[in-house]
């Protein structure tokens, strides 16, 4: 028997498939997210041995870092599925995801800035950390404006691919700016960030990693229901989308 | 060559380059422009003179003293090499600020040498616990480097 390893790479079929999809991650966001944010709120300790209530924004902040990074590789990995085999529906994903990872970074700076704040005693400071994320925000928010800039879809979404591959570099960056192999070497102001080694609370890191999950059924739910809005967007001329337009009305 | 295996290749080669780029940038950025110098660098005149820069390291225990009647505070920022920098500041310390605490200072250094900060931020570690698991990790700690010297 063979298997046909395209059969949802065309925008017909994927369609459906994404819409039964959305429920299911929805519930694992919601279950995920409140069951995250109990633990964080009810089974940790109030302070720790040198911050107070305010590390907390831990676990929004990690799960929003990580997801900003995650996403990024996502979305240019599509980006490099689509000029390799050139599937529309390769580029509508990559695109679908650039969104949810620009909000990601918008809310890791952001909760990182209050964070900062109250413990280090700065909003921001140009840290190798802080200034390689903000960097990859500047990213996400030339993949779109390059995208929207250009008319012609096809030559939108090859150029805004190419430029998805090529700021691919600033992820290992973001990740090496602190946790290099000599932490001599990484003079930052931003702590390192390896979770676990016994330097964490359990419960803070349980409560942190269900969150970081919540974040990730989320991207799941936006970027699916945002392939297919460009999908309808881009095959409204098509034959199906009539059809199946037909039959709800 | 097929188109498809063309553009297979292109996608290797690019990834490849993408990870050689990232692992050169990070190398420079290792060696070269540093986010703050340690005590050791600044007393070796590494640190730019007439400029502001940062200085990072520890607040040595006993060092922090209000200078007479002022809002001015005097500590000294320390590394694990024992070289000091004394260092003046004048305004509201971070919640954290602590003597044997790590702090990131911006300022100049004066011809007397002592650093005068224009900011100070206090660093926090990665260590996530409870105060009282910490002092029981702590504990457990010195008790097992106490038994290790004494059966030597």
């Amino acid at each position: 028997m063979s298997i046909n390893w395209f059969k949802y790479s065309s925008p017909t079929t994927f369609y459906p498939l994404a819409g039964k999809m959305i429920p299911f991650f929805g519930w694992l966001t919601a279950l995920l997210t409140i069951g995250g944010l109990y633990w964080g709120f009810f089974e940790t300790p109030d302070t720790l041995s040198d911050q107070k209530e305010y590390y907390r924004i831990i676990y929004i902040h990690v799960g929003a870092a990580w997801m900003s990074m995650w996403l990024y590789i996502m979305m240019a990995a599509w980006a490099l599925a689509g000029l390799v085999f050139q599937t529309r529906l390769s580029y509508m994903i990559a695109s679908a995801i650039a969104p949810t990872g620009a909000i990601a970074t918008f809310l890791a700076l952001w909760t990182g800035a209050f964070w900062g704040k109250t413990s280090w005693g700065t909003w921001w400071d140009w840290d190798p950390r802080m200034t390689s994320e903000l960097i990859l925000l500047f990213l996400y928010m030339g993949y779109m404006a390059l995208q929207s800039a250009i008319d012609d879809p096809r030559r939108a979404d090859r150029a805004a691919a190419l430029l998805a591959l090529v700021g691919l570099v600033c992820v290992p960056i973001i990740f090496w700016s602190i946790n290099c192999p000599n932490p001599n070497e990484c003079a930052a102001l931003h702590q390192t960030s390896k979770p676990g080694g016994g330097n964490m609370d359990p419960n803070i890191l349980i409560a942190m990693l269900v969150v970081a999950l919540a974040f990730w059924m989320y991207s799941f739910v936006a970027v699916l229901m945002r392939v297919r809005n460009i999908i309808l967007e881009r095959e409204r001329h098509t034959t199906w989308v009539n059809e199946m337009l037909e039959d709800k009305q | 060559m097929k188109p498809r295996h063309k553009r297979i290749v292109f996608a290797v080669i690019a990834v490849v380059a993408i990870g050689i780029a990232a692992k050169l940038i990070i190398a420079s950025i290792d060696k070269g422009s540093s986010y703050f110098y340690s005590p050791m660098k600044v007393l070796a005149g590494e640190a730019p003179k007439d400029q502001v820069f940062r200085i990072g390291g520890l607040v040595k225990v006993g060092s922090m003293q209000r200078i007479g009647k002022t809002l001015t505070v005097e500590f000294i920022i320390t590394d694990d090499q024992s070289a000091e920098i004394t260092t003046h500041y004048t305004g509201i310390l971070p919640d954290l600020f602590k003597e044997g605490q790590g702090v990131v200072a911006k300022g100049r250094l004066r011809d007397d040498g002592i650093f005068n900060a224009e900011e100070v931020l206090a660093k926090h570690d990665e260590k996530y616990l409870a105060p009282e698991v910490k002092d029981a990790l702590e504990e457990a700690h010195n008790e097992a480097t106490n038994k290790k010297e004494k059966s030597q």
